[in-house]
């Protein structure tokens, strides 16, 4: 029992990164149908950002460390997001009009450049996360002891993801953006200004999966050049499984995925644990490609 | 004149489909724009909205030249349209459609009375405020499309045919709101192939074929034109 618990709040903490990933995938989909290949090293750049100003700022110091790791993360998704809309306007935005093929090929050179850049600025050495940061508290839940970082992360995640839910259903804007993943012709007709939705997904998805990156780093503590690979991959993964362009599919499809393989990798064996990730790809592109929670309503013609 | 288009050229690629249509609207009017498929009238309206690139020509409304304008902002000038096919946000509620159709508003109290007079028109729409309007009929959806144009508070409303694939009954219901829609001061411009219906209600229309203006008159003399009654009224074919 309390090794199945330990291994649920794992999987729920690392499900919750990945579906602030994912959601980054799905929301950049749902408006251009494109794949950001190079999301996964924003993540990375989150992380190292993350460390930089961590290391720099000794913000936790003179905040203490709630008001410090706010600042943090603010700063960190603020960064990151400024990235991602530099990436779309510098490239994808010239092959707006260009085969969709086009962009994918930039998306995958962007990546290449963002990871090599990562490397040459921070070296390929992995890098360790201050130990000190966070008071080393255990929590006792039902008699069972959690780490408070991994409770920390899940919270967080889950009040990212409320926050974007609560911004695309119930404001102007994010109508407008749901609007605009439609059909953005009739968008326009509405006064919808297209290119400053892109422009705010480009805003929104890098920022979450900059946190992402910082979570990551707070919660392992060592981070590597190429740790935006295998979280984009698995968080991809996430969001097919919730249907890709679905942003409640992307939450639900990444704490179910972090959660099958926690308990995978416990259960079955932890040498398998990406196997059955994929594994999981896998049956969903056969079985149900529009994943879980995809195609809410069949079009009427 | 409130909507001037005058030397009108459009081009898809290489090939053009306006070769230079002259049409002006005057303000409280109702007209039409007539022809068969692939003639250019869904093109007009597309060039008017911004939604395709004007190769030559100009489109003046109120002696402002909208040209280069997005799309985007020529719904702020009050300009709206109801496009062909409807294009309803099939993931939308119905409500959340009519409220896009206000987005570039500001005044809540004008969106307020102007959702009241869309109910009005279609008290459907009303029964069907939380549904997904990807779940609606044909008639209902193109209800929607209406009304979410009209809730721009447009000074012109263009319709991109709104009886396509409509029962006869209904046709005749979305006919008399246009005629509402009109006297409540708002100017339309109708792209139709039910010519006979649409003629009935307009002032005046225009004839195009393959990009040409080929006739202009009131409705009542292109009722009553025999080339017009042969080609678009279903005469001898």
């Amino acid at each position: 029992m309390e090794e199945f618990f330990q291994q649920l709040t794992n999987g729920l903490a690392v499900g919750g990164i990945y579906a602030l990933i994912a959601l980054g995938y799905t929301m950049v989909y749902g408006v251009l149908k494109l794949i950001n290949f190079a999301h996964g090293d924003l993540f990375t750049i989150g992380a190292y950002l993350g460390l930089t100003l961590l290391t720099s700022m000794s913000l936790m110091d003179s905040l203490g460390v709630f008001f410090g790791l706010l600042l943090l993360v603010l700063m960190v998704m603020g960064l990151v997001g400024l990235i991602g809309v530099l990436l779309d306007q510098i490239a994808y935005k010239p092959l707006r009009q260009s085969p969709r093929l086009s962009a994918v090929v930039s998306a995958l050179g962007a990546s290449i450049v963002f990871q090599n850049a990562v490397m040459l600025i921070y070296g390929a050495r992995f890098q360790v996360y201050p130990q000190d940061i966070l008071p080393r508290i255990v929590i006792n839940i039902f008699g069972m002891p959690v780490p408070l970082i991994r409770i920390m992360i899940l919270m967080a995640s889950i009040f990212m993801m409320g926050a974007l839910y609560f911004f695309i259903q119930r404001t102007k804007v994010g109508t407008a953006i749901r609007a605009a993943a439609e059909d953005q012709g009739a968008a326009r007709l509405m006064g919808i200004d297209v290119n400053r939705v892109i422009m705010l997904v480009f805003l929104i998805g890098p920022a979450l999966g900059g946190a992402a990156g910082l979570m990551v780093g707070l919660y392992y503590g060592q981070i590597n050049f190429t740790m935006g690979w295998i979280y984009g991959l698995k968080a991809f993964t996430a969001a097919i499984l919730g249907g890709i362009g679905n942003i409640p599919g992307a939450m639900v499809g990444g704490i179910l995925l972090g959660v099958i393989e926690a308990l995978g990798a416990a259960y079955i064996s932890i040498a398998w644990k990406d196997a059955i990730a994929f594994f999981v790809l896998i049956l969903i592109l056969i079985f149900r490609p529009t994943g879980l929670l995809g195609e809410r309503v069949a079009e009427k013609i | 004149m409130l909507l001037e288009i005058e030397n009108l050229h459009v081009k898809y690629g290489n090939v053009e489909v306006l070769h230079g249509i002259n049409i002006n609207v005057d303000e409280g009017e109702i007209v039409t724009i007539l022809g068969a498929n692939g003639a250019g009238k869904s093109t007009t309206l597309l060039a008017i909205s911004g939604l395709v690139k004007i190769s030559g020509g100009l489109i003046r409304y109120k002696d402002e030249v909208l040209n280069k304008t997005p799309a985007h902002k020529i719904v702020r000038r009050r300009i709206t349209q109801a496009p062909e096919g409807r294009r309803v946000f099939g993931t939308l509620t119905v409500a959340e459609n009519l409220n896009l159709g206000a987005y570039t508003s500001t005044n809540h109290e004008r969106t307020r009375k102007n959702l009241e007079w869309v109910y009005e028109l279609f008290p459907r729409l009303k029964e069907r405020e939380n549904q997904l309007s990807g779940t609606l009929s044909g008639g209902e959806q193109q209800m929607l499309a209406i009304g979410r144009a009209l809730m721009s508070d447009p000074k012109i409303l263009l319709l991109d045919e709104p009886s396509l694939g409509l029962a006869p009954l209904l046709v005749r219901t979305i006919f008399n709101t246009i005629k509402e829609i009109n006297k409540s001061g708002v100017t339309v411009v109708l792209v139709e192939q039910n010519a006979r219906a649409a003629l009935k209600l307009a002032h005046r229309g225009y004839v195009l074929e393959v990009g040409n203006v080929v006739l202009q008159d009131s409705a009542e003399a292109l009722l009553s034109n025999s080339e017009v009654y042969d080609a678009y009224l279903g005469g001898k074919g």
